[in-house]
């Protein structure tokens, strides 16, 4: 890449910093050039965010329509996968599934819920009360 | 002392960080490229069946905390690492060295660093800075991929050395010892064995998914996603591959820049031309890595929907791949001198 043509388009890193990049001078020799973002990095990452949104809305509705647990809502919420917060938990992702189930989650100890609200980050009344 | 610490933006936090305590530690010349270079830096890895994010799992660059250690280690230095279970003593230990005056590298998560924008805080582990100093309840930290230094509570360091999840830090510290000055007959031959190894592990590490044939493996793949996954969930896994390609911090097609660079700055050490030309070759395979994002791009912004748009993504990739090999390929068969 040519340091004339380092993309300096609308990014999310607006304010916060640059990217470094290199890239050949004038003279065919490398060197060093900051940048705002790229267009097409930016659309990829709002891609992302729109598909994340989108599956926070469907778990979301399947806590409301009763099929699944604030379990599976928060952890779509906080981007986590299983792997993610079985890290967090200490449970196995197994485990994870069940506790997704809406009538095993009415009868989680509150040592489990807990545990799980510190995990998301939030209360454990946030938890057990979030209806979708 | 942390009034002596310089801060040093890079394109890679791993690299940066790297060169950044490198540097402190009295070696000047030392820059990004050289790291990544002498480190075997590049590399290519399509791991199977492995979700990130729920897409594919691709990565430009060899395993995290490799490229500092095989570094360091060729020019005759240790690279001491820590990991604890404990979360205090993990803190304890940070709090010597920065009594010490020892600016240390540590391996963190993203998710909560509070610096960063929230649309890039996702759980990525694998995330690199260094600590120089402290000041009542903050530690001043240089993060690599920043333009100037920053600083993190106490409770938020805490947060990031122990997220969880894949690549988990466990409060992960390391910073190099045994330091010693590194002659030019070392750095020459470090140069040149970080080509070699370099070159082996892209040519000739087995199997299909790594190395130049991994990105044919890539490319193979692309072929099938429309058909397989429908055209909405092959557009994000082409979205996923751009953002591990092209992303801060991992910069894939940037990497291909900086191993170019790399080779320009060994050809004046090593008094080699030859290199330059090869490096021209990695400048052509960054260029063409972006352009592959930019055709990719078109597909997931919901512009082009044909099977013939993804053919064209994948052939570029088995472009870059054969770019990338010959490349290889020369670097092996030069017969450099240290």
């Amino acid at each position: 890449m040519k340091k004339e043509e380092v993309p300096q388009d609308k990014s999310a890193l607006e304010k916060v910093t640059r990217e470094l990049m290199y890239v050949k001078n004038s003279d065919g020799k490398y060197t060093t050039d900051l940048s705002t973002g790229w267009e097409v990095k930016k659309e990829a990452l709002d891609n992302a965010w729109d598909d994340i949104n989108e599956r926070v809305k469907e778990a979301a509705l399947a806590v409301k329509n009763g099929e699944r647990s604030p379990v599976a809502y928060f952890m779509e919420l906080k981007l986590m996968d299983l792997a993610v917060l079985s890290g967090y938990t200490g449970f196995w992702g197994f485990t994870i599934k069940r506790h997704m189930k809406p009538n095993v989650f009415k009868n989680l100890s509150e040592n489990k819920l807990i545990i799980y609200a510190k995990a998301f980050g939030i209360s454990v009344d946030e938890l057990k009360n979030f209806k979708g | 002392m942390p009034q002596e610490f310089k801060h040093h933006q890079s394109a890679h936090c791993e690299n940066g960080v790297a060169t950044s305590l490198l540097k402190y530690h009295g070696m000047d010349f030392m820059t990004e490229p050289l790291v990544f270079g002498i480190g075997s830096g590049l590399f290519y890895i399509h791991i199977p069946f492995l979700m990130i994010n729920g897409g594919p799992a691709v990565s430009y660059r060899s395993m995290p905390g490799w490229i500092f250690s095989r570094a360091s280690k060729l020019l005759g230095l240790n690279v001491t690492r820590k990991k604890f279970s404990n979360e205090e003593k993990a803190k304890e230990f940070l709090e010597q060295k920065i009594k010490e005056g020892i600016p240390v590298g540590c391996q963190v998560g993203v998710f909560n660093l509070p610096y960063f924008p929230p649309e890039y805080r996702f759980h990525f582990n694998a995330h690199n800075l260094i600590v120089y100093g402290k000041e009542g309840n903050d530690y001043l930290i240089s993060d690599p991929v920043m333009e100037k230094v920053t600083k993190l509570s106490e409770e938020d360091m805490m947060k990031v050395r122990f997220a969880k999840g894949p690549f988990a830090p466990n409060g992960h510290i390391y910073f190099p010892e045994n330091i010693k000055k590194v002659s030019d007959d070392i750095l020459r031959r470090a140069i040149v064995k970080g080509i070699k190894r370099n070159s082996r592990d892209m040519l000739h590490v087995p199997g299909p998914i790594a190395g130049v044939s991994g990105i044919n493996f890539t490319a193979k793949h692309i072929r099938k996603w429309r058909g397989k996954l429908g055209a909405k969930k092959a557009a994000l896994y082409l979205g996923q591959i751009v953002r591990m390609q092209e992303e801060i911090g991992t910069g894939g097609g940037g990497f291909r820049f900086i191993y170019a660079a790399f080779l320009e700055q060994s050809a004046g050490i090593l008094k080699d031309d030859k290199l330059i030309s090869i490096s021209d070759e990695f400048t052509k395979a960054g260029d063409l890595w972006r352009t592959s994002a930019v055709q990719m791009g078109r597909i997931y912004k919901g512009r082009l929907d044909e099977q013939k748009y993804y053919d064209e993504c994948a052939d570029m990739l088995n472009q870059i791949s054969a770019i990338e090999k010959e490349a290889f390929k020369r670097l092996l068969k030069l017969d450099l001198k240290y």
